[in-house]
């Protein structure tokens, strides 16, 4: 008996320190990752100055130009682009959704939302290449008497839209839903107008929180590869208009690792754009989640 | 009114891709290419099928599923029971897994080539399993630690005053309690696994036949899709969308599969 109860209590220490071992490999990841592209990156950083690699245009591996310029700006191009599509368009669903919808709408769009933040991102890959792309170039474009393969900035900020569209509207719902229901129908005794209460209220009340929504989209967006590989384009030249090919900065990882090796630098060039992708998204990663923790918090 | 449209446009979209999809693939779908492996010539039109995509996605899914599983449930277990107290290294913890739930595939995928490099070693099934691994590992620990934030004080106190230690706090109580949402947690993850691309481009490789072990690489149904539909070849474009199916279906699945589960468990909570 006596035994047993020192068993149970060694199992339990031991099982301690199991668990505690697993989730520091978790935590140790991202610090681990962070190090060894960082060390990677170190090689073209000895080479050239940041600035050259950053804000010059010409990519030319064979020559050792390796300038970051239009990759940069085709995923800055394209994730402002979506958010502005996407953005509006969840804002207004989630006020619907918890402001006037009843419940059986409620019921629908949940599996709704559940089902495309499931598609994987080659399937609305798919789906661009089937529907958005022939739709810009057939009848959009002929609208502003452009020529365009359909294959541009436009094309690949609307399926990038619809790719973030539930995760923003996950977290705007559960913002809106934690607002008090005595604060809107406090101001509706006092006479004002459900747009009213809309305006003044509820976004004013959620407005970290709809930024922060915004900001975990972006980071969604920037980091989206293989999508947005199958519909950009690809060209490396910083786009002009709308209907101008991009080459975002997954999408240039994604498409070069093969021949990485054999030219000098470019690992090192490619590690750096991966260190890029991966500070950008932590930054903003980090200050939304940051924000959205205090709001749960003070609610 | 605008808000209307802008709802009706989200459920427009979803219908829109579903119905894209099947109507394209399902001339194509039939039994042979479920059942077998590229022949020769197939990236130009000849006999096969994607008999070797769909295992090698099975295969790798599931490993790096099983994989996550035996990190993330300790570490989700460890954040709910043991540090239960520590109110700001638990919140600090959680903040910092969602931070990394963020970090796009791809990035964990060139990370995984380098260090591959670095040792030597090739494109196999289990650099892939262990690249997804690391991926979904952060989606799994925060989807099972919602299934256990929610577990009253009172279930852990009444726990520990019986006598149980920890461990049996944990994986007695705890678990069983959290179990449909744990459930749910696991399929979500097994989806986010099938389902991308980036990550494996560098880690699996690619091959015409199903890996027979875990050192070869393995032919992944995202990857299957991307290769066949850079194909100037409309045959084998036919078959992206067909595959394009599969893996679609497959994901509906695991959604309304994960829906039913958390709605058919939820009666049998203790409140």
């Amino acid at each position: 008996m006596e035994f047993r109860k020192i068993n149970r209590k060694l199992f339990d220490s031991y099982n301690t320190v199991l668990m505690i071992i697993t989730l520091s490999l978790v935590l140790l990841t991202p610090v681990i990752m962070l190090i060894i592209l960082g060390y990677k990156s170190g090689a073209i950083l000895e080479d050239q100055s940041i600035w050259k690699l950053l804000f010059t245009t010409a990519w030319e591996p064979n020559r050792g130009n390796f300038g970051f310029m239009s990759f940069l700006m085709g995923s800055v191009s394209v994730t402002i682009l979506s958010l502005l599509i996407a953005g509006p368009v969840c804002l207004l669903t989630a006020i619907y959704l918890t402001q006037y919808a009843g419940e059986r709408l409620v019921r629908i769009m949940q599996p709704v939302i559940d089902i495309l933040a499931g598609i994987p991102s080659v399937v609305y890959g798919v789906w661009g290449i089937l529907v958005i792309v022939p739709f810009i170039s057939e009848i959009i474009a002929p609208w502003f008497n452009v020529q365009t393969t359909g294959y541009n900035l436009l094309t690949a900020s609307i399926v990038l839209a619809v790719m973030i569209i539930p995760f923003i509207l996950n977290i705007l719902i559960e913002i809106f839903r934690a607002i008090p229901v005595e604060l809107t129908e406090a101001t509706l005794s006092l006479g004002a107008t459900r747009w009213e209460v809309i305006k003044h209220v509820l976004v004013r009340k959620a407005k970290s929180g709809i930024i922060s929504a915004f900001g975990l989209g972006v980071s969604r967006a920037f980091g989206e590869t293989i999508a947005v590989l199958m519909v950009a384009g690809n060209v490396a030249r910083i786009p002009n208009g709308l209907f101008d090919p991009v080459y975002p900065l997954p999408a240039l990882i994604a498409n070069n690792y093969g021949e990485m090796m054999s030219i000098r630098l470019y690992d090192s060039a490619l590690m750096m754009s991966a260190l890029i992708l991966f500070s950008v998204i932590l930054i903003f990663n980090f200050f939304s989640r940051v924000s959205i923790y205090r709001i749960e918090r003070n609610l | 009114m605008l808000m209307r449209a802008a709802c009706g446009l989200i459920i427009l979209a979803m219908a829109l891709i579903i119905f894209t999809i099947i109507k394209k693939g399902f001339p194509s779908l039939n039994w042979q290419m479920l059942t077998s492996v590229p022949k020769g010539g197939y990236y130009f039109g000849g006999e096969g099928g994607i008999l070797n995509a769909l295992l090698g996605s099975l295969y790798l899914a599931i490993g790096a599923t099983l994989l996550s599983l035996v990190i993330s449930l300790p570490s989700a277990l460890f954040l709910n029971i043991h540090l239960k107290k520590f109110r700001k290294l638990q919140n600090a913890i959680r903040l910092f897994i969602d931070v990394m739930w963020g970090i796009p595939s791809v990035v964990y995928g060139a990370f995984a080539f380098t260090v591959m490099i670095g040792f030597g070693w090739r494109a196999s099934l289990l650099a892939g399993i262990i690249t997804v691994t690391l991926f979904i590992a952060p989606i799994m620990i925060r989807g099972m630690d919602e299934a256990l934030k929610i577990i009253p004080d009172l279930l852990l106190e009444a726990s520990y005053s019986l006598g149980s230690t920890r461990y049996e706090t944990a994986y007695k109580v705890f678990l069983r309690q959290a179990m449909p949402g744990i459930a749910t947690a696991i399929l979500l993850s097994f989806g986010r696994a099938i389902g991308d691309a980036a990550s494996v481009l560098f880690t699996a490789g690619f091959t015409d036949n199903v890996p027979k072990s875990l050192l070869q690489p393995a032919a992944t149904l995202p990857l299957s899709i991307f290769f066949q539909l850079s194909s100037p070849i409309p045959e084998v474009q036919q078959r992206a969308y067909a595959a394009a199916i599969v893996l679609t279906v497959i994901i509906l699945i695991i959604s309304i599969t994960g829906r039913a589960l958390s709605f058919r468990y939820s009666k049998h909570d203790i409140k």
